[in-house]
């Protein structure tokens, strides 16, 4: 029932934001907060449990179809929806002293996604699970079409017709695995990976392929990535948080529930080929990220970079690299919620994001310049910070991973590592080193940006220095 | 058969009634009453049939079972919320306001024919009954001269189908000696007629006809386009589904066991459908004509009911009638109210009306299959009952494509409502009854996409 509180009270909050326009910022901090909590409450006490504890709630919704609305929170779901909760509290807060044309709506939207992609962490139907995955996609579309960049348009539309071509793919696959059911349609997480499982080889291979193409495009993997860069572009900072920091988790969590259980001999099929596409895409993306000048495209290559470490050690096969990927799943999250954070300070002060234009900021803005080091740290996962912990496990993984090709994929993989200290540090040098750039507006960290960017911070050294919380909460975590 | 008759003698007291009631908004609420006393009628009818055997009438020429009462009931229920949205419209089409709202009872008594005939000859009635009063609403708009061509094109083309249809009607006689949907045994027999099967052939093109399927759609653009609004609304949805169940009935029910013969086609049309309705929906500048390139690509969904032969398809039919339905109409009411029917004279809608726009989104999203919309769960159902007949799976991947296309035009107009800057004038106010009853029509969306079940009754 508590699962169900994770759902409703971002919903409930959306509503209401859109109906009190003059509350919606407060509004939105007191849900994301209790989203927080609660989640909190949950994935500790699921451990209470056993190692592998979940909580689950259920009630039937469409008989005739086979389909229920069950939700289940295990350690992988529920640190997610921890994650989603942190993120969402990080992003108000954050642009606490900002307006927003229309708060109301703006606010009202940002929770229906919050909403959605909770939903896709907990559902365990199929049905639900892509409601949840559309009722995520829909406001975003409307958040980045509305207050998004010049071509805003034309871009998020790119963005939605990806993502929507994926999604029916996913629910060719899914209607076919329900009606695999022995006992009649049923779309129950259990149902389906039996169904699946018990396919003849090459009609697993059909299904691998919807599933994990709508998978691929959301996460994204290379060569169906494009969308993304100009997406994070020209959306509003606070919806490229949700979309980079939350969404593309909702394409890695759903290859874990969603594929790998579901056709087991097809993923074993293809899993070189998968993971030969993610470390082309973590050497291509990175390489990208090198030459790029504008703040935001930088930060979006670079998460296509860490994106393809994630969907390879997804792939590898091994225990430790699905602990790793759930543990990289949040710290990620963190990291480039930071990331964000930092770029759009940095353009509302400066008016511009182009690096060229930028410099100095140590002398005009101390304090920024050492969130900005301590951030783009964790981002190249500098050991005490907390990407250390969550790459390592993943490389671990990936280098014990039973796949002939396991070193090469653990050295072009680990070249990602070097080329994003490439981007990263020259990012740093280019912004808050040399010749100092006059600020246009607004001085130093304020008061709620200092709030936001101390849990972000504190969370990475704390997690860099003592993940052990968080590994132990997640111990139960194995390949499905 | 309450339905039949109750919709054949409103119709004529509808007539009447103009006779001697001059003031058209009186016409407007007698005809509304009208409509709902005939949704009451098909529900008690509902209630009443306790027995599962259907009622056998008139020496067995009408076989009426549950599925044609709930039906019938849906498309009573859709009609009358096209008279409450559009009442007024239709009032401003012409000067005959009684005999619009009687044309529309009759085309009702013809798709009750349509869902429950059993013998060829009531089906050949039932289709004269609803295609006639829409050869004359679509010229309802005397001084119009698109008007004019859109009545003339849909009579030529119509009767000429027809024709194709009572031919293949007496193709199926010689071949069988019998009229009786039911009773068909000599098509059951492995051995093969060809006389039997070019009658099945005729039978299909006239119905690929009436629903609009490539390559029978040609008049489709055209009369829709032509037609006064109001009344496209009409006869791209309700009556479309109605002959869609007549498409099913003979297709599943007499000709069910010889699907390998014709399902092919049936797919392959289906297919055309898909690709040229939307294809061609692309690339329209103005809303309404998109609306009829779209309610050709709807009817390509529709198609895959008569596809697959199972009870799923059935279900199917049901929802996305009603789903389509709902949705076009309320689409078209709020089109009507424009005063230019482009997509740029959508610009800036929502900041003039914000209710107004959220409700038009919601109506676009299910068109195009959103989920949590009605339209999903339509396409979801008709899908599901392709994937259940096998055999199709490349059909419904390409179907998901074509519905991804869709997307592109639908959203223009939430495009144009929402982030383009315009004036979007209105010919006709909106005023809060309207969008009371916009509302309704929405909320109703949303619950066929949350909960399919409850417009599926027992069936």
């Amino acid at each position: 029932m508590i699962l169900t509180l994770l759902i409703l009270i971002p919903l409930v909050a959306g509503i209401a934001a859109m109906a009190m326009k003059g509350a919606a910022k407060g509004i939105s901090l007191l849900s994301s907060v209790a989203v927080t909590v609660t989640s909190l409450l949950v994935f500790t006490s699921i451990n209470s449990f056993g190692p592998n504890g979940f909580v689950e709630w259920s009630m039937p919704w469409i008989p005739s179809l086979g389909s229920n609305i069950s939700l289940m929170g295990d350690s992988m779901a529920l640190v997610l929806c921890l994650l989603t909760g942190i993120v969402m509290t990080i992003v108000v807060i954050t642009n606490w002293n900002k307006d927003v044309e229309r708060p109301g709506s703006f606010y009202g939207l940002m929770l229906l996604a919050q909403a959605g992609i909770t939903g896709v962490f907990l559902a365990s139907d199929a049905l639900l699970f892509y409601f949840f995955w559309e009722l995520a996609l829909i406001p975003v579309y409307f958040l980045s079409s509305i207050w998004g960049g010049e071509k805003r348009i034309a871009v998020t539309f790119k963005f939605f017709v990806y993502t929507f071509v994926g999604s029916l793919m996913l629910l060719a696959a899914l209607i076919y695995l329900s009606l695999q059911n022995p006992g009649g349609n049923s779309f129950a997480l259990e149902n389906i990976i039996r169904a699946g499982a018990s396919l003849p080889a090459d009609q697993q291979q059909w299904m691998f392929w919807l599933i994990f193409i709508a998978f691929a495009i959301k996460m994204p993997i290379f060569p169906l990535h494009t969308w993304q860069p100009d997406a994070y572009e020209q959306s509003p900072t606070p919806v490229t948080i949700i979309l980079s920091a939350l969404m593309v988790k909702m394409g890695i969590y759903g290859v874990v529930r969603w594929l790998l259980p579901v056709v087991p001999d097809a993923v074993a099929f293809w899993s070189d080929t998968v993971i030969t596409l993610s470390v082309i895409g973590i050497v291509y993306a990175s390489l990208l990220a090198i030459v790029q000048t504008d703040l935001k495209r930088l930060v979006a290559y670079s998460s296509i970079a860490h994106m393809g470490l994630m969907s390879a050690a997804a792939f590898a096969n091994t225990d430790v690299a699905m602990h790793g990927l759930v543990i990289q799943m949040f710290n990620h999250g963190i990291n480039i919620a930071g990331m964000w954070v930092i770029v759009s300070m940095i353009e509302q002060r400066w008016g511009t994001r182009d690096m060229r234009q930028l410099g100095g900021m140590a002398n005009t803005a101390p304090l920024m310049t050492i969130a900005l080091v301590v951030i783009a740290l964790a981002n190249i996962a500098l050991p005490l910070t907390n990407g250390f912990i969550g790459e390592f496990m993943l490389f671990n993984g990936l280098f014990a991973s039973a796949s002939q090709y396991h070193v090469t994929f653990m050295v072009v993989a680990g070249l990602g590592i070097i080329l994003g200290a490439v981007y990263t540090l020259n990012m740093v040098q280019r912004t808050a080193y040399g010749e100092a750039v006059a600020m246009k507006a607004g001085g130093d960290i304020t008061m709620n940006e200092y709030i936001g960017l101390a849990i972000i911070i504190g969370l990475i050294i704390f997690l860099g220095v003592y993940p052990k919380p968080l590994l132990d909460l997640t111990a139960g975590i194995m390949m499905p | 058969m309450k339905a039949i008759i109750a919709a054949t003698l409103l119709g004529v007291i509808m007539m009447f009634t103009g006779l001697f009631v001059k003031d058209k908004r009186q016409v407007v609420m007698i005809a509304t009453i009208a409509f709902l006393a005939l949704l009451g009628i098909t529900i008690w009818e509902v209630q009443d049939a306790s027995s599962a055997a259907p009622a056998m009438l008139f020496n067995n020429m009408l076989r009426i079972d549950s599925y044609a009462l709930w039906f019938n009931m849906m498309m009573a229920g859709c009609t009358f919320l096209y008279v409450l949205l559009m009442g007024k419209d239709i009032m401003r089409v012409g000067n005959h306001v009684a005999e619009y709202f009687t044309l529309i009872l009759f085309i009702l008594c013809g798709i009750f024919l349509l869902t429950g005939y059993n013998n060829l000859l009531m089906l050949f009635i039932g289709i004269e009954i609803m295609s006639i009063p829409q050869y004359i609403l679509a010229g309802a708009d005397r001084r119009n001269l698109k008007s004019n061509e859109a009545s003339l094109k849909y009579f030529l083309m119509g009767a000429f189908t027809t024709g194709l249809l009572l031919m293949g009607i007496t193709l199926l006689y010689g071949a069988t000696g019998s009229f009786y949907i039911t009773d068909f045994t000599f098509l059951r027999t492995d051995a093969l007629n060809p006389m039997a099967l070019a009658g099945i052939m005729f039978i299909l093109i006239s119905f690929a006809f009436k629903v609009s399927a490539v390559p029978m759609h040609m008049w489709t653009p055209d009369v829709y386009d032509g037609s006064p609004t109001a009344f496209t609304a009409f006869m791209s949805t309700i009556v479309k589904a109605g002959a869609f169940v007549g498409f099913l009935r003979l297709f599943h029910i007499a000709f069910g066991s010889l699907s390998e013969h014709w399902m092919l086609i049936v797919a392959l049309i289906t297919a055309a459908t898909l690709l040229v309705g939307n294809i061609t929906a692309v690339f329209q500048q103005s809303v309404k004509r998109m609306l009829a390139y779209s309610s050709i690509a709807q009817a390509g969904f529709m198609l895959f009911a008569i596809a697959s032969v199972n009870a799923s398809a059935w279900q199917g039919m049901i929802i996305y009638g009603v789903a389509y339905s709902v949705a076009t109409i309320g689409l078209f009411s709020v089109l009507i109210k424009m005063k230019d029917y482009t997509y740029d004279g959508f610009n800036g809608l929502a900041k003039k009306q914000p209710v107004v726009a959220f409700f038009t989104t919601i109506f676009l999203l299910s068109l195009a299959g959103i989920p949590l919309t009605g339209g999903f769960m339509a396409k979801y159902f008709v899908l599901n009952a392709a994937v259940q007949q096998g055999g199709l799976l490349w059909l419904v991947i390409f179907a998901l494509l074509m519905a991804a296309i869709s997307v592109y035009y639908y959203f223009r107009v939430i495009i144009a409502m929402y982030f383009k800057q315009g004036e979007a004038e209105m010919a006709v106010e909106i005023n809060g009854g309207d969008r009371i009853l916009l509302g309704i029509t929405c909320a109703l969306v949303i619950l066929l996409g949350v909960a399919p079940h409850l417009f599926l009754g027992s069936i």
